[in-house]
């Protein structure tokens, strides 16, 4: 470990890499401020850029920079103005926002500065211990295993999206699956359901789909409910004036961050739970287990109410980079999107990654650690500078919005009808928000997609068949364990459901 | 019917055209030594499609009970004639005029007619301001981009680039 540890040191501390880290981290702090675009949309923005610069350790981690920067950008607006860029820092407006009114908006920006760095800081510790751990264990998985992890993987992400939900949820990957299916793919060297079209002869752009499925709906409901966007009067920006926080409150919030970094962190490695469940639950244990005066504290501007979602949150932005970097299986959206862009920049990562290009491995867990300390001493004095943003009136941000996801979809591809098919998605994805369909599947099952149809293929091919399924144990069990992901949420939903009616007949 | 069972038959219309695509039409036009093989160009587009077809189907009976939600964050699609749905009509018009005459207009004019329209669709009408930061934006955008970040982006109107 010691000696991919100094390989990543060397990597990271070129001047260039320092100045992706720093200007990843402002861009993203800039950008994730703003409402409707979050860290996937601002990630995808980011993409034709880390492509341009090519050294594939340089790219990664500006793009960990800009991802750390956006979460932290998302907290600030979530206590500065009660607008949350992003779901995850939701739980962070709960006491931020109210600590904001009672003029104490530095200090609630540097108890969220300290937790993320804290949460950041632990949860990057632990993957460098389970990350290896983890893929060692990978390096023994054949294409069949690696087919029913993916399976799990996707599994997973429809189960965790909520009562009433998996079935739409799995809809969703599978449609993204079948999305992916569109175009020549490099197995069979034919082109397939391009219907004769020669722009879908490469497939969708992930880049486009990306933009369509997050930036864009953001933007039309903006648009649609103009209490959405709560810029413009930016009447509390201009008040953050101190910044410290005392002795005792630090001494309060220690435990917590301890705490939560670690819980976090284990709940972001989970695929499809991440950071914004993490956040919540943070808050949730918190508050149950704090003391009976500090309970009455929380909602109404408690330090702890801060440090507990904002340490999970980002304790679970990396946790999730575990089963990224050693299985190269997205657990999230914003992984999903950082997965395709290592696969535009030639690099694989799965428990290879570790072994082929050690190098690009130890730099993104160094970077890391680089760009929760410039979040915390750079980010954190400019807030009062970077947060004037938030006062630009809506009728000037939202064309912005809206040109900033256009330009994601055009930079780098040169194609016209690529914006054309970015609006067509766009409008589609935001009918199927209406009606409370969730679009991360989707898109980890587009992004997933190649690499699950090549897995199961090699499979076939190596076992002449479906028989790979019951010959090899692991595979199996990897299936069976994805199907009780999927079914036992129902389940107990009906179980939850007849006892309920029970109980009714009983009154 | 609610908006979520009319996607899900929306869906399953799309994945009964793309089964039928896959296992109908794909097959024939396989030479027979790719046949030969466990697995086919069309042996996952199979799977898929009776995957999605199953699926939507189960959300168009109606087998997964969705637990009544009032999220206040959410649009409420009773009360749309609430929203600005002209406005975000419009932007979108806005934005696939913008796919069109970006390459005859070239980068700068495109964008910044773009964001002068967008910002008067909402409802702007301080036109001085509007240009000066339409104009602004435009040039440090495509300075950044071509200049500094080295990707390529017509600046001029085509007939002015030669092409």
């Amino acid at each position: 470990m010691l000696e991919g540890l100094m390989t990543g040191l060397s990597t990271a501390f070129t001047f260039t890499n320092i100045l992706m880290v720093i200007g990843g981290c402002l861009i993203g702090t800039f950008i994730g401020m703003l409402p409707g675009l979050g860290p996937m949309s601002i990630i995808a923005i980011m993409i034709p850029v880390a492509i341009t610069i090519g050294d594939p350790s340089a790219a990664l981690i500006l793009l960990a920079g800009v991802y750390y920067g956006a979460v932290f950008g998302g907290s600030t607006s979530s206590i500065l103005i009660n607008a949350p860029g992003v779901a995850s820092t939701v739980a962070t407006s709960f006491d931020g926002y109210p600590m904001t009114r009672q003029g104490k908006a530095g200090k609630a920006l540097t108890v969220a500065a300290i937790s993320s760095f804290a949460g950041g800081t632990i949860g990057a510790v632990l993957l460098m211990i389970f990350a290896p751990a983890l893929a060692s264990v990978a390096l023994l998985f054949h294409s069949s295993e690696y087919f029913a992890l993916m399976v799990v993987g996707l599994s997973a992400i429809a189960a965790f999206a909520g009562t009433g939900q998996v079935s739409k949820a799995l809809l969703m990957t599978f449609v993204g699956l079948i999305m992916a299916t569109v175009g020549e793919g490099v197995l069979f060297n034919a082109p397939r359901f391009t219907m004769g079209i020669m722009d879908l002869q490469s497939g969708f752009g992930f880049i486009t789909l990306a933009m369509a499925m997050f930036a864009l709906p953001e933007a039309i409901y903006l648009v649609l409910d103009p209490n959405r966007s709560k810029t413009g009067d930016g009447e509390n920006a201009g008040e953050i004036k101190d910044l410290r926080i005392t002795r005792d409150e630090a001494r309060r919030i220690t435990p917590v961050i301890g705490r939560q970094s670690i819980q976090g962190f284990f709940i972001g490695v989970l695929p499809g739970a991440g950071a914004t469940i993490a956040s919540f639950l943070g808050y949730a244990v918190e508050r149950n287990i704090a003391s009976k005066e500090e309970q009455e504290q929380f909602g109404k501007g408690s330090v702890k109410g801060i440090a507990a979602p904002e340490s999970a949150n980002n304790a679970a932005c990396t946790g999730s980079f575990v089963p990224l970097l050693t299985l190269g299986i997205p657990g999230s959206g914003t992984t999903a999107i950082l997965l395709g862009a290592l696969i535009a920049l030639n690099v694989s990562p799965g428990p290879r990654l570790m072994v082929d290009e050690p190098q690009i491995f130890w730099a993104v867990i160094i970077s890391m650690y680089l760009g929760n300390l410039v979040l915390l001493i750079l980010n954190l004095p400019l807030i009062p500078y970077i947060a004037k943003i938030l006062a630009v009136p809506r009728n000037f941000l939202i064309p912005f919005i809206l040109f900033f996801t256009l330009m994601g979809a055009y930079i780098g591809q040169n194609n016209a009808t690529e914006l054309l098919i970015l609006v067509g998605f766009g409008v589609c994805a935001t009918l199927l928000r209406f009606a409370d369909y969730p679009l991360a599947p989707l898109l980890i099952g587009f992004i997933l997609g190649p690499l699950l149809e090549n897995n199961f293929s090699r499979a076939m091919q190596l076992y002449d068949g479906m028989s790979f399924i019951w010959e090899r144990p692991m595979t199996l069990g990897l299936l069976a364990l994805a199907v009780i992901l999927v079914v036992l949420p129902s389940y107990r939903q009906r179980r939850a459901r007849a006892r309920a009616e029970g109980v009714a007949d009983g009154d | 019917m609610a908006i979520d069972r009319w996607i899900a038959l929306v869906i399953l219309m799309l994945c009964l055209a793309y089964g039928y695509a896959a296992y109908f039409t794909m097959d024939g036009l396989l030479p027979p030594i790719m046949k030969q093989r466990p697995i086919w160009p069309s042996t996952f587009p199979k799977v898929l499609a009776a995957g999605g077809i199953i699926l939507s189907l189960s959300i168009l009976l109606g087998f997964e009970k969705a637990p009544k939600k009032e999220d206040a964050a959410d649009i409420n699609l009773s009360r749309l004639g609430e929203y600005k749905v002209g406005q975000a009509l419009m932007l979108l018009g806005l934005m696939v005029a913008y796919a069109f005459l970006l390459r005859p207009l070239g980068f700068l004019a495109a964008t910044f007619l773009f964001l002068a329209c967008g910002s008067f669709i909402l409802g702007e009408r301080r036109f001085v301001l509007m240009a000066v930061v339409a104009a602004i934006a435009a040039g440090s955008i495509w300075y950044l981009v071509d200049a500094v970040l080295g990707i390529f982006l017509s600046p001029l109107p085509s007939f002015m680039n030669g092409g």
